[in-house]
């Protein structure tokens, strides 16, 4: 048995030896002829210096040096394959792998030439670990990479990275780059990195200048570069030039945190607005105290949930199916509620009150026993994520734009369907006076019914959007019920512009309160805010007038 | 077990109080007080199963004292003044000889005044905010220096952080740790500025300003960390809104005390991977003792998708610990049980010993994790061996000379050395 190990050795020694001479021999020819070979050769040896620190970060981190200063050609892939999580080791070879995850295990492509080499099982494969440090390590280096990208987006956000820490080999990088980039925002930035390295590496002129040309510039590094030479200089002329640009700049972030604020007013507001308008139906055109609003609410954001589920191959597409059918559940739902309890309780308000509420709690445990009474995850499809950069010092998430605009277009739905069509005009008619109505033809029951369901649907589509912000649970309706009609009253009830104007200035208002009462003093200052409002002005801001006013 | 469970609960909602075992007679009887209904009821409903689960165990092993251990289930409901008569009621009319159960800070201050009256034990397994110790209640949880102290100390140390944003839920158990790391940092040579404290109400959803004030205060080019005590569902939204806006693990890492693995099971753990966790367990890690309560669990709740953590580990802890008191003592009799189990030592699921300390906390190891996409952990960090509870706070003006020791002679949980008295509660 001792033999073996030894005779093996002296095989491997062989054919180690074997392969010297073969690599010897095609790394000169490899240099002219055959550049494809020597990856494979030269780069197995490279990605495999992973492999044995599969947990210690210090040698992965040497690896992932190594392999950025190596010309493997496939090391961007390899990189990104790292930080994104898809970079395992095959526990039966070490192999260092690419692998996607399927319901029943991973999927294979080989690290070092991208063949596809497979299906394992879960258990089959180790996963390189990464923490934060190896993360920016690894962003910083996969931007200098960018750099020679084609599409001009990748460029630009490889030098916004890189201005974070610019040092004399990035900067190398962006002269290169600088040569041959024909697109104008890179170009930009390009200028920008030169002034930045002018302003922290030049002599007292070439910092005068790059002040003077940076102008008002909000980024981040600049104010920090900036503010370090006003800091540290020796030169007064330096120290003053960049105290007034300072001063300049910050005036200008100071307008833009303003605009931020309104904007996140704005957000919020849309947010309340929309929780509320399916409220202003059921409450505010029909009188009916409906507490099982938030439910309903509830019950839309489920649907989404259940359509990701349902369909886990359109999670990018979910939405715009989740909002129609969030509001076939929802109405529903509703119209069921209406037949078998509210219709019965109509002109008892305290009855009413207690019966949804009643319902509210029986809907809320439905959810909990047949779902979960844990949270669920309803996840965010990509084309919602991410920012819209108007400024370096003020941007937009795209989150929070889509939904205010999606508020307004429920909104102007809503007032069309009420305005405009004929079922508005009966669903008006019956709120303004039962009998006239009556009288003139309008089966007041049906229309009560539909009226229910549309108010209840309208809630279960703000359920759909709310889905995109917030937790989804059994208890998630709770949380908004209370802002709802407040919403509502402070608008005055009936008045669905009186909804939508007081959602979004309520939501400003909090938001110009938060950063220097804090959130939770914020919130009460709104609600007595509210409270006092109400007492001088019963009606809310857009009271009704005329015979609706009723009583 | 499922029916049974099946059953209780439909008791449950009923208002009833619900035995889980055949034999009602000549058995042990060991309370639960976790809400099983409520907005606590996500978290505590998990350890009301891992408390059966343990007792199941036991009662394979052979019972305790030649007796089979029965549960007596009760929900509070996520209602403060609930629980505290529910567990006088656990006490009094279901006569139980120890009590495992409670999770917020309210909660257990609700019930410390019935446990001390009637001199029963409880067993409180979450985090708190320390300066408290009761003869009657021990807290296997982490005390601030087994959590927030050296969480704080590593991202000092380890990531080099300089300016410190305090983020927290508006109640007792943030506002003290909070006010205990302000002192801590200061004592560090911290100033002012460098330190901002913000709070916000249960259940908050609109971080829009709070994260550009963050990101604001962390744009000065020095390195920013958000020490988060926000609880509960609020950090979702929190940590969507982190990336929302850009804030990214590597640029504003969040080391928070309040989510666990149970936290992230309900949520899309895309925007939180590279966030950090202070705990003194994660499922993820490697141990015997680990791997095996992991198969018991998912085994009893019947799913391999349900995960393990922090709390679960500490019941785990004083439920073992318990069991090896009432052998010591030879009795379930609060008071013996009491003397009895200072000094024992019980594996925990870590690989090592926890042991009960006079002060009535444990020793334990502190991890630091950070988040991965498939919402488990992985350790970056731990102490060099065990800390040991510190019930009443070095770092608080008031608190520096008051120990708590519950042994005799001393036998005192508040008491300040400087002026020699003991304050509060005593023999």
């Amino acid at each position: 048995m001792t033999i073996q190990p030894v005779a093996l050795r002296y095989v491997r020694i062989v054919a180690i030896l074997r392969h010297l001479v073969l690599l010897l021999v095609f790394v000169t020819a490899a240099i002219s002829v055959a550049p494809v070979w020597s990856d494979t050769a030269d780069h197995s040896q490279i990605i495999n210096k992973l492999a044995p620190s599969l947990k210690d970060r210090k040698t992965i981190a040497a690896a992932i040096d190594e392999i950025v200063t190596s010309d493997a050609p496939r090391k961007r892939i390899w990189l990104e394959s790292l930080l994104a999580g898809t970079l395992y080791q095959r526990k039966s070879d070490d192999m260092v792998v690419h692998a996607i995850k399927t319901d029943t295990g991973f999927d294979l492509t080989a690290a070092l030439d991208g063949s596809a080499i497979g299906h394992v099982g879960k258990r089959e494969v180790r996963k390189f670990k990464i923490n934060n440090s190896l993360r920016a390590q690894l962003r910083s280096a996969i931007a200098q990479m960018a750099l020679q990208d084609s599409d001009p987006g990748s460029r630009r956000q490889a030098l916004e990275r890189m201005l974070q820490s610019l040092d004399e080999e990035k900067m190398a990088a962006i002269n290169r780059l600088a040569e041959v980039e024909t697109d104008s925002d890179v170009h930009a930035l390009i200028q920008t990195a030169r002034q930045l390295d002018a302003l922290q590496n030049g002599d007292s002129q070439s910092r005068l200048d790059a002040i003077d040309t940076l102008g008002i510039n909000t980024r981040e590094p600049v104010v920090q570069a900036l503010q370090k030479l006003t800091d540290t200089t020796d030169d007064p002329a330096v120290a003053d030039a960049a105290a007034a640009s300072l001063a300049e700049i910050s005036q200008r972030i100071a307008v833009f945190k303003q605009v931020e604020t309104v904007l996140f007013g704005l957000s919020l507001g849309s947010v309340l607005a929309m929780a509320a308008i399916g409220l202003a139906i059921t409450f505010g055109v029909m009188g009916v105290i409906n507490m099982a609003h938030g439910e309903m609410i509830m019950l839309g954001a489920y649907t989404t949930w259940a359509v990701q589920q349902a369909f886990p191959v359109i999670v990018e597409f979910s939405l715009l199916l989740a909002v129609p059918l969030a509001f076939a559940v929802a109405f529903l739902v509703g119209v069921v509620i209406e037949f078998l309890v509210i219709r019965h309780l109509y002109g008892r308000p305290l009855e009413t009150l207690l019966a949804t509420f009643g319902i509210s709690l029986i809907l809320q445990q439905t959810v909990r026993t047949l779902v979960s009474p844990q949270n669920v995850p309803v996840s965010n499809p990509s084309w919602l994520s991410g920012q819209w950069l108007i400024d370096p010092a003020l941007s937009i998430a795209v989150n929070r734009l889509v939904i205010f605009l999606f508020c307004l277009a429920v909104f102007a739905a809503l007032m069309w369907l009420l305005r405009k069509t004929f079922f508005g005009l009966k669903v008006r008619a019956v709120s303004q006076n039962r009998e006239m109505a009556r009288a003139m033809g309008a089966r007041s029951s049906r229309i009560d019914a539909m009226t229910f369901g549309l108010g209840a649907g309208i809630a279960g589509v703000a359920g759909v959007a709310l889905s995109q912000l917030t937790n989804v649970g059994p208890n998630m309706g709770q949380s908004y019920i209370v802002d709802s009609f407040m919403v509502v009253v402070f608008g005055g009830v009936g008045n669905l512009w009186g909804t939508l104007l007081a959602g979004l200035s309520l939501g400003v208002v909090n938001k110009f309160l938060e950063p220097w009462a804090g959130a939770v003093l914020a919130k009460i200052i709104v609600l007595v805010f509210i409270i006092l409002f109400i007492q001088r002005y019963p009606r809310g801001l857009f009271p009704q007038r005329g015979r609706a006013a009723g009583d | 077990m499922f029916l049974k469970n099946a059953i209780c609960g439909s008791l449950l909602t009923a208002g009833l109080t619900c035995a889980v075992s055949v034999s009602a007679e000549d058995t042990i009887k060991v309370g639960v007080l976790h809400s099983l209904s409520g907005t606590m009821a996500i978290s505590e409903t998990t350890l009301k199963d891992t408390m059966l689960l343990l007792i199941d165990e036991q009662n394979k092993k052979g019972g305790l004292l030649g007796k089979q251990l029965e549960a007596v289930v009760v929900d509070p409901a996520s209602d403060w003044p609930l629980f505290a008569e529910k567990a006088r009621e656990l006490i009094e009319v279901n006569s139980v000889e120890a009590v495992f159960g409670a999770w917020t800070s309210v909660s257990r201050k609700s019930v410390l005044p019935v446990f001390e009256e009637l001199n029963s034990i409880l067993f409180y397994p979450v985090q708190y905010e320390g300066e408290e110790s009761s003869k009657n209640v021990f807290y296997t949880g982490a005390a601030p220096n087994q959590q927030a102290i050296p969480a704080v100390d590593y991202l000092k140390d380890e990531i080099g952080v300089e300016r410190w944003v305090l983020a927290g839920t508006d109640y007792v158990y943030p506002r003290t740790t909070n006010k205990i790391l302000e002192a801590y940092l200061k004592d560090n040579g911290v100033a002012a500025e460098d330190i901002m404290i913000n709070y916000t109400p249960f259940g908050h959803s609109d971080w829009q300003s709070i994260v550009s004030d963050i990101k604001n205060f962390g744009g000065t080019g020095r390195k920013t960390a958000v020490v988060s005590t926000v609880n509960g569902d609020a950090n979702v939204p929190f940590y969507k809104e982190l990336g929302n806006q850009g804030v990214s693990a590597e640029d504003i890492p969040v080391v928070a005390f309040s989510v666990g693995e149970e936290e992230l099971s309900g949520i899309d753990t895309t925007p939180l991977v590279g966030h950090l966790a202070a705990w003194n367990y994660f499922m993820s890690v490697e141990s015997d003792e680990n791997d095996d309560f992991i198969a018991k669990w998912h085994e009893f709740i019947g799913s391999e998708d349900r995960v393990t953590n922090d709390p679960m580990e500490a019941h785990y802890i004083g439920f073992n610990m318990w069991v090896k008191a009432v052998e010591k003592a030879g009795t379930t009799d609060p008071a013996a049980v009491q003397d009895a189990i200072i000094g024992v030592t019980v594996p925990n699921l870590t690989g090592g010993y926890s042991a009960m300390m006079p002060n009535h906390h444990i020793t334990k190891p502190v991890l630091i994790g950070e988040i991965q996409d498939d919402g488990q952990f992985d350790v970056v960090w731990e102490t060099n061996g065990l800390v040991a509870g510190d019930a009443w706070s070095d770092f608080l003006p008031d608190s520096k000379d008051i120990i708590s020791d519950w042994r005799a002679p001393l036998s005192c949980g508040n008491y300040n050395v400087v002026t020699a008295k003991c304050s509060g509660q005593q023999l």
